[in-house]
């Protein structure tokens, strides 16, 4: 079976995220807008043959960990799409 | 004789200048390896260019490890022969854990394109056996994530274990903010691993080695790595 997994890769909370914070700074700018603060991640859907949702998710978990996240700076969460 | 491997990743753009840089500095042959090799027999050190790898998708470096002349520069690296990165090189040998820490977006957000001052840190490194410490160089930056970042406890062990090899410093050597151009933390610009034959830094040393591009400071760099492989 193949199933359609969501992968986050976000900057660890101890790491300054300077894109985020120019992007805050923007929606301040904007009298009518307000966020108290903002991170910027990536967000990856991968298609994933395996035989049970459980599968999937550890195979997207392998991925993510070996290429899709830089453990220095980075963690991730997955979350098998079921629709 | 050394005989020096100039890596070239696709979307590589630095290669033929550190290629010329280490003809015309060191004398020494040196040959231009396309990724795709498995073998890196032959060569007794090798330099990893400047550029956007695999055109910096995912993160800059991030798909470079997965290159097959990577496994040959790992083990290149175990036998304690030179490995050396400029820029992205450095970018790259970081994604591949052949050297510690990560680079972030520059603080400014901007690509940062100008002359910057390193003060020599340490000098048990293929980029500075032989200088002094404490003397600066100059020669141009030129990335958009250059923003040196490790974990406390990993910046612990580099500081104390003499691998920050150079620091972004100002024109009296100082070690300010200032001088800082995209927020490293303790000011780095460049590193070594802890056995000391592997090092990168962000400036590029191949952009300042001849009075025609502007400077010459670069050519210490070239000829302390000619240096480390005669042992």
């Amino acid at each position: 079976m193949k199933f359609r997994v969501r992968v986050l890769v976000r900057l660890r909370p101890s790491v300054y995220d300077p894109q985020g914070e120019a992007i805050r700074r923007a929606i301040a700018a904007d009298p009518r807008l307000n966020a108290e603060s903002v991170r910027q991640g990536k967000m990856f859907d991968l298609e994933v043959k395996a035989q049970s949702p459980s599968e999937a998710k550890r195979r997207a978990e392998a991925i993510a960990e070996k290429v899709l996240a830089n453990p220095v700076l980075e963690d991730f969460s997955v979350q098998v799409l079921l629709d | 004789m050394a005989r020096f491997a100039v890596l070239v990743f696709p979307g590589t753009n630095c290669e033929g200048d550190v290629l010329h840089a280490i003809r015309t500095v060191t004398g020494q042959p040196a040959d231009l390896v396309w990724h795709k090799e498995g073998s890196l027999d032959g060569f007794d050190a090798a330099v990893v260019p400047g550029g956007f790898a695999h055109g910096d998708y995912l993160r800059a470096g991030g798909l470079a490890r997965f290159s097959p002349v990577m496994d040959p520069l790992a083990r290149m690296a175990e036998s304690g022969r030179a490995v050396v990165g400029i820029c992205n090189g450095f970018q790259i040998l970081q994604e591949a854990g052949l050297l510690p820490g990560a680079m972030l977006r520059n603080r400014s957000l901007s690509y940062v394109c100008r002359d910057v001052r390193l003060r020599v840190e340490a000098n048990s490194s293929p980029l500075t056996l032989g200088l002094p410490r404490g003397s600066t160089l100059r020669m141009p930056v030129g990335h958009a994530e250059g923003n040196f970042r490790a974990d406390d406890d990993v910046l612990e062990n580099l500081e104390s274990g003499g691998q920050v090899i150079f620091r972004y410093c100002g024109e009296d050597g100082a070690i300010t903010d200032e001088a800082n151009p995209n927020g490293s933390r303790n000011n780095i610009a460049g590193v070594r691993n802890r056995r000391g034959n592997v090092a990168a830094l962000m400036p590029h040393p191949d952009r300042a080695y001849e009075e025609a591009l502007g400077g010459v400071d670069g050519q210490r760099l070239f000829e302390s790595l000619h240096r480390f492989t005669e042992g």
